[in-house]
């Protein structure tokens, strides 16, 4: 009797992968004990890490956020780590510096606007009209800073418009090359003589404005922005046309760009910080005389200038021959071609770029605590020096380094959202 | 208006200066050199008026005058009776110090977190990304004196040392004093003799390179492969050590030590006279503001050379590994021998910037009080002589020729690696 062959009839029903090669396991097995040599560097790394957190955390965590001097931490048995307090009673001014109280919503209104200015340049899906807004900010922003009346940046902006008129009006009668060197003639007498006498008799009239404070009182986080924003944005034009002067077949400009652009780079910061506390007023007409801040923004912009104009350097390179030749045969004059089809490829690859170069300028913004100006980090020591304060270190340097973390970590991940967004090879 | 060198037929407008392209580029760089030197000279003129009303006209002579001050950290003879121009030198050697140390590590620190970081081992990849986004995105002044502040807070005080029953004792067999103040490690004394254990150290460097080229030629021909870096080693140490003991220890080491009341003499009792403190007059001591200021500088540094070189790694195609595995090539070779030197080209010019980076951020060192140049001519020079304008140009100078020499070489190191293309 033959054995009938066994057959199959129905479909089994599909089985869960063994237990060893699903979910975590599998994911522990593959990632983290692939092989012997694997599993105990593993092991050692876990180790460290534990033992790093167990000596960290419990310092960290301490019921010591309402303590009102160091002596006060010392004193209390429930606290045996970081004393908090400091932090807390310090907050202000670390993050305004001695900014008057009362006037504290303005840095704080200038950088949320400045948030709002900045929108349209770093996601493309916002309305093109906000650029309109992020051309006024600069002004806005000087004016909620500083303060003081309002016709002076009113009739700044003034300038640009006459400048324009007199433009549109010039150019039909002299030819638009010399239409443009009187208008920016005109603009420049404007800002130099007419803006002062007439912003003051405007506001003769009509005293609209706020309370004046003076630079010195800056400080704080409210004085690295500040001087790390107003660097990259002053810094942004003056770049493009070094980056182009590099470019340049024209030898003088090809010349002076690289000249400038190679010894700002090969110096450090701090040299040219040293310029602006006790050099710049020698290079001024005698009886010049501004205040620190406004002399370190000065070098600070022409110290990012320099690595601004490499980095869009980049972006020129970076765009193919091909641009540049249809742009030619399209009939475009020089600044034409740059304005309507180099620039814009050019500046939207450089971004990553730019946002590089503005968290190093930021973090850099740290040393002007070397010349005295009160940042973070040059505040530490004058919190230190309170007799309430004195002899706290950790807590400070910990609070600080995270604030810096914060603001820069989430830039650069901006930056790295925007090259994966850039990308368009696979 | 025809001009008699234009040929004839042809006239010459002042016009053409403007909207003819042949003369065009020519009026525009006339125009912005122009009004480059006049912007130069009105920067001068204004220095010359300002700098004659206050009655300090340019001038060098400062330097070659007495500094009047001391500089705790350096490398050659220097007293405060010495010169401000040698205190310029001091500075400037600390400056090269603090810069070559911090190179070497920060390029080791990086390459191996770099790599460790593509590793397939996700808690160490994870650990070294944790690294590089804590240390670089935190301004490196602040690592500079946060370290100093750990350093000094955590290192034994020298009082530690103090007494029989001390809390600290000395490292390394009481040969190394490890303190909040620096670390103090045995001074080499050269006797008579050690000059031929000179000698015989080049003799063997050379030897070394030798070995390395015949071992090339012979590993070429015959496919024999020799453990070179073993060889090397023995070729480096043994003949130096065995002349080192031939010529009967030429060299002396002066071990540090402490002096006064408290300290434990030789013969293990403790001295009852004098105020204790760390023996000045032997070991070398290395200041904690040049542990602090070095260490920091190369961590940050690291995270960005890590990163550079995890880009270099990613952007060699996956086939070349794939193809060295297929040769039979162990995972090791594969990175040593395929990955890294191809790697290596796309490496070297962020290398480059990072290297320029870490010297010009030693200009920090005053955070922390080492007299770099920065210190010494733009500090405390600066501030005694009152010659700001010529202290920041020399200031300048020495770092711009620092900071070109620096890309020069690596620049031509760079075109030695390049590929050669057509």
């Amino acid at each position: 009797m033959t054995q009938e062959p066994y057959v199959r009839t129905e479909m089994l029903s599909e089985q869960p992968a063994p237990s060893g090669q699903t979910g975590i396991v599998k994911w522990m097995r593959v990632n983290l004990f692939s092989s012997i040599s694997n599993s105990i560097i593993s092991l050692l790394t876990i180790l460290v890490v534990i033992f790093a957190l167990y000596e960290f955390l419990p310092w960290m965590l301490q019921p010591s956020w309402g303590a009102e001097s160091l002596r006060e931490c010392l004193n209390d048995p429930n606290i045996t780590g970081a004393c908090w307090g400091v932090i807390n009673d310090r907050f202000n001014q670390l993050m305004f510096g001695f900014y008057p109280h009362e006037s504290q919503w303005r840095p704080l209104l200038a950088f949320v606007l400045m948030l709002v200015a900045v929108a349209p340049v770093l996601f493309d899906k916002l309305p093109r009209k906000m650029v309109w807004f992020s051309a006024l900010y600069p002004f806005l922003g000087v004016w909620l800073l500083w303060g003081g009346t309002i016709w002076g940046p009113l009739m700044v902006i003034a300038g640009f418009v006459i400048g324009v008129v007199v433009h549109k009006v010039l150019s039909n009668i002299v030819g638009s090359l010399a239409a443009i060197i009187l208008s920016v003639l005109v603009t420049i007498l404007w800002w130099l003589y007419g803006v002062g006498s007439i912003a003051g008799a405007l506001s003769g009239i009509a005293p609209i404005g706020i309370a004046e404070v003076s630079s010195s009182d800056f400080g704080g986080l409210m004085l690295s922005i500040t001087i790390g924003v107003s660097g990259i944005a002053l810094s942004l034009p003056i770049g493009i046309v070094l980056a182009l002067g590099r470019q340049s077949d024209m030898f003088v400009i090809k010349l002076l760009s690289v000249g400038f652009i190679e010894f700002i780079r090969g110096v450090p910061l701090i040299t040219l910080l040293f310029t602006a506390s006790v050099l710049l007023n020698f290079f001024l007409p005698p009886g010049t005389n501004f205040d620190l801040v406004l002399r370190v923004i000065i070098m600070v912009t022409i110290f990012a200038s320099a690595y601004m104009a490499e980095v869009i350097r980049g972006g020129l390179a970076a765009l193919p021959t091909g641009q540049y030749e249809a742009a030619d045969a399209l009939g475009l004059d020089y600044w034409q071609s740059m304005q309507l089809i180099i620039m814009p490829q050019a500046l939207k690859i450089s971004i990553p770029g730019i946002v590089g170069t503005f968290i190093g300028l930021f973090k850099d913004t740290t040393l002007v605590s070397i010349i005295g100006l009160l940042d973070p980090v040059g505040l530490i020591v004058s919190i230190q020096g309170t007799s309430d304060w004195n002899g706290i270190v950790w807590e400070l340097y910990t609070f600080i380094a995270l604030m810096f973390w914060v603001f820069t970590f989430s830039m650069s991940r901006y930056s790295m959202y925007l090259e994966n967004k850039l990308k368009t090879s696979h | 208006m025809a001009m008699a060198d234009q040929p004839a037929g042809k006239s010459f407008r002042l016009s053409m200066l403007l909207y003819d392209t042949r003369y065009r580029s020519m009026t525009i760089q006339f125009i912005m050199l122009a009004l480059f030197v006049f912007g130069v000279f009105w920067l001068l003129n204004n220095m010359y008026t300002n700098l004659a009303a206050a009655n300090k006209n340019p001038d060098f002579a400062f330097l070659s005058s007495t500094a009047g001050y001391d500089i705790n950290q350096r490398l050659i003879e220097y007293t405060s009776q010495s010169t401000n121009a040698r205190a310029w030198l001091v500075g400037l050697l600390n400056t090269l110090l603090v810069a070559f140390l911090g190179c070497i590590l920060a390029t080791v620190i990086g390459i191996s977190v770099g790599v460790l970081r593509l590793s397939k081992n996700w808690i160490v990849a994870r650990l070294m990304t944790v690294y590089i986004e804590i240390f670089r995105n935190v301004p490196v002044l602040l690592w500079i004196v946060f370290l100093n502040a750990i350093l000094s807070e955590t290192l034994p005080q020298p009082k530690d040392f103090k007494g029989v029953d001390a809390v600290a004792s000395m490292s390394f067999w009481d040969t190394v004093i490890i303190s909040n103040r620096g670390i103090f490690v045995p001074e080499p004394v050269f006797l008579s003799g050690s000059s031929i254990m000179l000698y015989v150290l080049l003799a063997s460097i050379v030897g070394i390179f030798a070995f390395g080229r015949w071992a090339r030629t012979d590993q070429e021909t015959t496919g024999r492969i020799l453990p070179t870096f073993w060889i090397k080693l023995a070729i480096f140490v043994v003949p130096t050590l065995i002349v080192y003991f031939m010529m009967g220890q030429p060299i002396d080491w002066k071990l540090p030590a402490f002096e006064g009341r408290g300290a434990i003499g030789p013969d293990g009792v403790a001295y009852t006279k004098g105020i204790f403190r760390i023996d000045a007059d032997n070991g070398i001591h290395i200041r904690r503001s040049l542990i602090a200021l070095c260490l920091a500088l190369s961590l940050y540094t690291a995270a960005f050379i890590a990163e550079a070189v995890r880009a270099g790694i990613m952007a060699i195609d996956k086939g070349q590994s794939e193809a060295a595995g297929a040769l039979g090539l162990r995972q090791n070779r594969v990175m040593s021998l395929v990955v890294l030197p191809q790697a290596l080209r796309v490496i070297i010019p962020p290398l480059i910037s990072q290297y320029l980076n870490l010297t010009k951020n030693s200009s920090l060192a005053i955070a922390v009080g080492y007299m770099d140049v920065a210190g010494t001519l733009g500090g405390i020079t600066l501030n005694q002589t009152g010659r700001a304008l010529e202290c920041i140009l020399l200031l300048m100078i020495t770092y711009l020729t620092i900071s070109l020499s620096i890309s020069l070489v690596m620049n031509l190191y760079n075109n030695s690696v390049k590929l050669k293309e057509r």
